[in-house]
């Protein structure tokens, strides 16, 4: 073990890695991985197997792969290779300390309508929470604004690149909407209940909430129309330019995600039956109550980004486990979804443990890497690139010394975007600053 | 609705209650599992014997009674039931945040047997808490250790023996720093770290010399048994006790300055300081937080949610831990304590702690730090019989609990609790029909029971009108 790591430091200081969690993107080249367990999770594991990265994307994969000349190799001799871990369900980079320092903030814009907000607009490249979740083994996020009823505009970035144009996969991969809420959902982070005062009350005002959304997409499709027919008939009047509603055409149109956050019953039916009359294509994150829903999220077809799984249940009557179980349930209807921690950065890293846990309560432990890695790149739609270890997909890598999601394995080498990535942050360098203090 | 819940828990309570009642001093052996006696290794097939709520036996080929439960545990875990050392389960309220010294109040007046969060940390393999007050104030209130006794009176909740305690706090909460100026409304007391300093000195200065005032009449009154007492002062007798070490202290305390600042100050006034809850920057302090003997209690890796928790990492456990501090694993969080094992596991991941030191961490250490490591926190003849049986290694994210047991009592079973989900499901279709959780007129919503948020209880200023 100790020879690999030598290796691998030989090999980082070779192509120039930087050693420091902040730096300039490290290069990519031809790196083999040999003699691992490959888990490919699209298809089944493979025993002393070989992977090829060149040029940022998987070359081969399997157990008869000829070393490249020029490659730089890493012996996978008891370790194990995974595709990276994805979080479909934070802010990252968005928020750097949450109370405290406001500046560090940018996750919710002023109002209720902001389609045009962009989220990569605003990730920090250099937040600390970058590093200290990639060396956990999770190598892309789904950073999301939150504030008001339609969000803004989430991107799906490599958690890796000097520049947010470096990390994004997607830069713009969802609109998320704020589905109007009941009640507060309690918990969360110094969260409170809020108790509507007059239940018939708070069902209008969501109402109005939901008409003013409904409003705003109908508008863009009209305006999506009369840019279209203007494009093809110049004699008609020329619509202004609207950088509000120009954002929102491509998905009034189908053509990308909505994502719904959405965690009780009727919030999740709301959210269903709201896409359905405005032909949207739903995404529901949260989905505390989705396994009560599971039989309308199969027959319309709609997946869960789950976050819950760590959260107490919503009812005091709940079973202790309802929330462990809920990722079990969806699976066993039939229901697409993956796992999240929805967290905003800082404990994104803990991914692996809300999948183990889903695991620990009924889903299988192979549906619990699917959750973390294949599951969200379909549901994300970037399955042709991120999600398994595929020939042709990005090298978003993992190599453990064991099981992915238990807590005690290791993280022993990380490729993002086919670069080679050194194992240190924010932690560990203030672990290794204060560790040996006598 | 939320009435109808209510009712519901009554009526599960009743249900747990009379489980309960109908278990007293049962007899069980658990027969060939993996022991993790966190004192004396793990045991390989080996058997457990809890009789009369205590641990009887441990070892091969065991005998029972005829009337004995005998479970069978191969492939199973046994491990002590976890301690917490930082909860705010089952209070009604956690703030008394109007003082900065509150050493008057009591947690113990406010405890709440019914919280559901209690079953949901029993199902997490926990059998006792250190119920904190919070973090408002540099000298908060009393603090209560608990055995998770689900189902019975509050008053039977009492660790017997536990040492008393209190909660201190240090730095951004008790300077009311989210606290936004209000015109005409003067702040409170401290503002600064200089003042925090300030009210613990004048509160121990004030302390001392109330001690000596009874001191003095103690002895005045053995020659003279007229001599009139000194009047009793119910916020300076907790003090008194701390310095004369019958009394715990439990800081809530971030950054490693205002560590140092606490350390100073005990020394100077010849008190000790149990624990330093939280702790978050305890890693840079370790020696100075071992010389004073203190201990630290610890998240496993929260950090970032505020700026004195930038510097927080998850190696905090390992450093520490090397550095001769006992450190224990808490959760502040109902949520979060129903996974303490995991927690615990993070300081293997993090820092690489041996399995016998990360064990510790959520049995034996929190015992020591709450003076009641000769009845828990380890599997060992003689020990009171809380443990908890696992279907797998308690450190493995695959693993969950099977049953647990307080004092030799089953106070969760898995097994029981699916198999009485269809009739409590009936029971609730039967309540939501019931005259009172019909809708109200005019779209009232139905009168609430408050309920707690679950995170980082100790920022949450819900207490505050």
């Amino acid at each position: 073990m100790i020879s690999t790591l030598l290796a691998f430091l030989i090999l980082t200081q070779q192509i120039g890695t930087p050693t420091t969690q902040q730096g300039v993107t490290p290069p990519r080249g031809i790196f083999v991985i040999r003699n691992a367990r490959i888990v490919t999770v699209s298809g089944p594991e493979i025993e002393n197997g070989t992977v090829v990265i060149r040029d940022g994307k998987i070359e081969a994969v399997g157990t008869n792969v000829s070393v490249p000349a020029g490659a730089q190799t890493i012996d996978g001799s008891g370790l194990s290779v995974y595709p990276g871990m994805i979080d479909a369900g934070t802010n990252m980079g968005l928020v750097e300390v949450p109370q405290g320092a406001n500046g560090t903030v940018d996750t919710a814009e002023v109002g209720d309508l902001n389609p045009n907000a962009k989220a990569i607009i605003a990730v920090n490249p250099h937040s600390a929470h970058i590093a200290v979740t990639r060396v956990e083994g999770i190598t892309n996020t789904v950073t999301a604004p939150t504030g008001g009823l339609i969000s803004g505009q989430a991107a799906l970035i490599n958690l890796l690149g000097t520049a947010p144009k470096e990390m994004a996969v997607v830069p713009q991969v969802a609109l998320v909407i704020n589905y109007p809420r009941i009640a507060g959902g309690g918990g969360g982070f110094g969260g409170q209940q809020q108790q509507p005062a007059n239940l018939s009350d708070t069902l209008a005002a969501n109402e109005r909430q939901l008409e003013q959304i409904r409003k705003m997409l109908r508008d863009a499709e009209a305006y999506g129309r009369a840019q279209d027919a203007y494009a093809k008939d110049k004699s008609l009047p020329r619509p202004d330019h609207n950088v509000v509603l120009e954002p929102l055409v491509p998905y009034v149109r189908g053509e990308r995600p909505v994502i719904f956050r959405a965690e009780r019953e009727a919030e999740i039916r709301g959210a269903v039956k709201f896409a359905e009359e405005l032909k949207l294509k739903p995404i529901i994150l949260g989905g505390n109550d989705a396994w009560k829903v599971a039989n309308v999220l199969k027959e319309k077809n709609v997946p869960v980004i789950i976050t819950g799984i760590l959260s107490l249940p919503i009812r005091e009557d709940d079973a202790y486990d309802a929330l462990y179980e809920n990722a079990a349930k969806l699976q066993a209807a039939g229901v697409r979804f993956c796992i999240s921690t929805g967290d905003a950065g800082a404990e994104v890293r803990n991914l692996a443990q809300y999948a183990g846990m889903a695991a620990a309560f009924g889903l299988s432990k192979a549906d619990a890497v699917k959750a973390v890695t294949l599951y969200p790149a379909q549901i994300m739609n970037v399955a042709d690139r991120l999600g398994s270890v595929e020939v042709g997909k990005m090298a978003n890598l993992v190599v453990t010394d064991g099981d992915l999601l238990e807590i005690r394995s290791s993280i022993r080498y990380l490729f993002i975007d086919g670069r080679p990535v050194v194992l240190t942050s924010r932690h560990t360098e203030l672990n290794d600053a204060f560790k040996n203090r006598k | 609705m939320k009435r109808l819940l209510f009712l519901a828990i009554v009526a599960t309570l009743a249900v747990t209650a009379a489980r309960a009642q109908r278990q007293t001093s049962p007899e069980t052996l658990i027969r060939n599992a993996t022991v993790l006696t966190i004192t004396r290794g793990t045991l390989t097939n080996t058997d457990v014997l809890l009789r009369n709520g205590k641990i009887a036996a441990v070892g091969k080929n065991l005998n029972a009674s005829a009337n004995a439960r005998i479970i069978d545990g191969t492939g199973k875990f046994v491990m002590p039931g976890i301690i917490d050392c930082h909860s705010h389960s089952m209070l009604d309220t956690i703030n008394e945040g109007t003082l900065a010294v509150t050493s008057m109040v009591r947690t113990e007046d406010v405890l709440n047997p019914t919280d559901v969060d209690l079953y949901r940390e029993l199902a997490g393999g926990v059998t006792t808490l250190n119920l904190l007050h919070g973090s408002a104030n540099p000298i908060g209130g009393l603090n209560t250790v608990v055995k998770i006794k689900y189902g019975r009176p509050a008053s039977e909740f009492l660790f017997p023996g536990a040492m008393p305690g209190i909660k201190f706090a240090l730095g951004e909460n008790v300077k009311r720093s989210s606290q936004p100026n209000q015109p005409g409304v003067t702040r409170r007391y401290p503002n600064t770290r200089m003042g925090v300093e300030e009210v613990i000195r004048d509160a121990f200065t004030r302390a001392r010399d109330y001690k000596r005032t009874w001191d003095e009449y103690r002895e005045a009154v053995k020659k003279d048994k007229n001599v009139m007492p000194p009047r009793r002062d119910l916020q300076l007798e907790p003090l008194v006790e701390i310095l004369e070490g019958r009394r715990y202290v439990h800081a809530h305390c971030y950054i490693a300055s205002e560590i140092l600042m606490l350390i100073n100050i005990a020394d100077e006034f010849g008190f000790k300081i149990k624990t330093f809850q939280h702790a978050l920057e305890g890693y840079k302090v370790a020696k100075e937080i071992a010389a004073h003997g203190a201990g630290a209690s610890i998240f496993a890796d929260s950090w970032a949610y505020k700026i004195e928790a930038y510097d927080a990492i998850p190696y905090n456990a390992a450093i520490m831990t090397r550095a001769g501090v006992i450190v224990s694993m808490n959760s502040d969080s109902d949520e979060r304590a129903r996974r303490l094992n995991i927690e615990a596991a993070k300081a293997m991941h993090w820092g690489d702690l041996t399995e016998e030191q990360a064990l510790k961490l959520i049995t034996l250490n929190p015992a020591i730090q709450l003076g009641i490591q000769e009845r828990v926190g380890s599997i060992e003849v003689g020990k009171d019989a809380d443990v908890a049986i696992w279907n797998g290694h308690p450190f493995s994210v695959y693993s969950r609990v099977d049953t647990t047991f307080v004092d030799g009592v089953v106070y969760f079973d898995r097994e029981q609790d699916l198999a009485r989900r269809p009739e409590l499901a009936k029971e609730r279709a039967t309540l939501e029909q019931a005259e009172p959780n019909k809708p109200r007129p005019q779209g009232q919503s139905p009168q609430t029971p408050r309920r707690r948020p679950s995170g980082h209880n100790d920022d949450v200023e819900y207490d505050k009108p």
